[in-house]
């Protein structure tokens, strides 16, 4: 247990220094964002309407983005080697490094979704119902873009394959993000359904995400 | 004859030479009277001649999810027994069931645009056999990477069975997104609702596709043990060289 939380604690400090690239994730988050008006034109009617949607697609791309380092750097410097030959299981200490993973990149994708639903024109509700569910969904996209990068670190590639092979995976997570989003907002259909399926999604990808990469960091390191 | 008596590659060809014609022989034929059977199959009251589109179409489609599903098995083999020629199987069946797909997607579009006035439709089983398609192409490019075979499986074996679990979530999920599609009327509770006359040819069809893909699986996993055996050569044959 403590090994886990040391682990937790030794990678959200590393994310957070100068070199660690969480931020960059808000950056481009918010970069992503800002460029949608020059896309569609800056009629904010339509905006609002299609602001859940960019907003989940933003922060989808952003955690991604973000996945890629997440054993890349601890398999240059040699400490991937020292946690799969630890005694600690190899799956949790998977998960204790997605745990902290999201909390330094995750989390501040969702701290920062009040500001970019201001610039798309969402009123409060609709932006608390966008953080809400991206606070349900994030973990999911966190937990099975590890698989990505766990196959990326034992291939030696990273980048545009993983994204292409971890993409479909996620679109549960926005099917059912959206839909909850857009359940508070538009209004006919019901709130809880969608959430507690997104929820579910998260628990799901809790499960068979670390399993998953600790069976391609156990067969593909050597 | 056990599965383990086929791990060697050598006992595999010799066995898979003598099957393979016969094999071959049994898909022209089941195939040849499944064809003639949808060809003189009646017209249907609403969509005329076209319904022999479906004849293609629904063995296509049940081809591209069991194909998934070998793959996932020989996947298993891969990374729980080591078995030596289940990556061989799981990279060979990944472009057949690729082009089953495609096949499938292709046939339905055809079908689309007489039934529903349009090629393309966002509808939830199009949309989610789009998206199989793109997850067997995301794993044919993870095969062709990465230049060792025997890393590049273990990657694509686990890559295989996330892909298994998923499956199901997707299709679950895309249902909830959109639904226009008509529902299954083949396989469900209280019998099929499709007539005689259509759902024995069908029948013959789908055992005829799944004919076929056996046979061209054990083709394309003997042309694999024989590029493998063909690169270890020249690798040995550049290492003289070099000695």
């Amino acid at each position: 247990m403590t090994a886990l939380s040391a682990l937790i604690r030794r990678d959200i400090r590393i994310a957070l220094r100068v070199g660690g690239g969480a931020l960059i994730g808000v950056l481009f988050f918010l970069t992503v964002v800002v460029l949608m008006p020059f896309a569609v034109g800056p009629d904010l009617a339509l905006l609002s309407r299609l602001g859940p949607a960019i907003l989940w697609l933003g922060a989808l791309l952003a955690s991604l983005l973000t996945l890629d380092r997440l054993f890349m750097a601890d398999h240059e410097d040699g400490s991937l080697d020292l946690i799969t030959m630890s005694r600690t299981p190899l799956e949790l200490a998977c998960a204790a490094k997605a745990l902290a993973h999201w909390l330094a990149a995750g989390l501040p994708l969702i701290v920062a979704t009040p500001v970019l639903g201001l610039l798309l024109n969402l009123d409060m509700v609709s932006t608390g119902a966008v953080a809400l569910t991206l606070l349900a969904g994030t973990p999911a996209l966190t937990f099975t873009g590890m698989i990505g990068a766990a196959l990326a670190v034992t291939l030696h590639r990273g980048g545009l394959l993983m994204a292409v092979l971890v993409l479909p995976l996620s679109i549960p997570v926005l099917i059912f993000g959206v839909a909850a989003s857009q359940a508070v907002i538009v209004g006919p259909m019901n709130f809880g359904a969608p959430f507690s399926i997104l929820c579910a999604l998260s628990l799901v990808s809790l499960v068979v995400g670390p399993f998953a990469a600790a069976a391609s960091l156990k067969h593909g390191l050597d | 004859m056990t599965l383990i008596d086929l791990a060697n590659p050598t006992r595999f060809l010799a066995l898979s030479a003598r099957v393979l014609p016969w094999l071959a022989a049994a898909t022209v034929i089941v195939l040849t009277i499944g064809l003639y059977q949808s060809a003189t199959a009646p017209d249907d009251y609403q969509q005329g001649a076209t319904v022999k589109i479906m004849f293609i179409h629904v063995p296509n489609a049940w081809l591209s999810m069991f194909v998934w599903g070998v793959m996932s098995i020989a996947s298993l083999g891969t990374l729980v027994w080591r078995h030596p020629l289940a990556d061989v199987a799981a990279k060979a069946a990944a472009p057949i069931g690729a082009a089953f797909t495609f096949l499938a997607l292709l046939t339905g579009s055809l079908w689309g645009r007489p039934m529903w006035g349009t090629y393309w439709e966002w509808d939830a089983r199009l949309t989610s056999v789009l998206i199989l398609f793109l997850m067997y192409l995301g794993l044919m490019a993870l095969w062709r990477a990465v230049d060792d075979p025997s890393r590049a499986a273990r990657a694509a074996a686990v890559l295989t069975l996330v892909g298994a679990i998923n499956l199901p979530i997707i299709k679950f999920s895309v249902d909830w997104w959109n639904t226009l599609h008509q529902p299954a009327s083949v396989m469900r509770m209280g019998g099929s609702t499709l007539d005689k006359s259509f759902l024995i040819p069908l029948l013959v069809m789908a055992v005829a596709f799944t004919l076929l893909f056996v046979t061209l699986h054990i083709a394309a996993m003997r042309n694999e043990i024989l590029r493998r055996r063909v690169r270890s050569l020249q690798m040995m044959q550049a290492s003289q060289k070099a000695a």
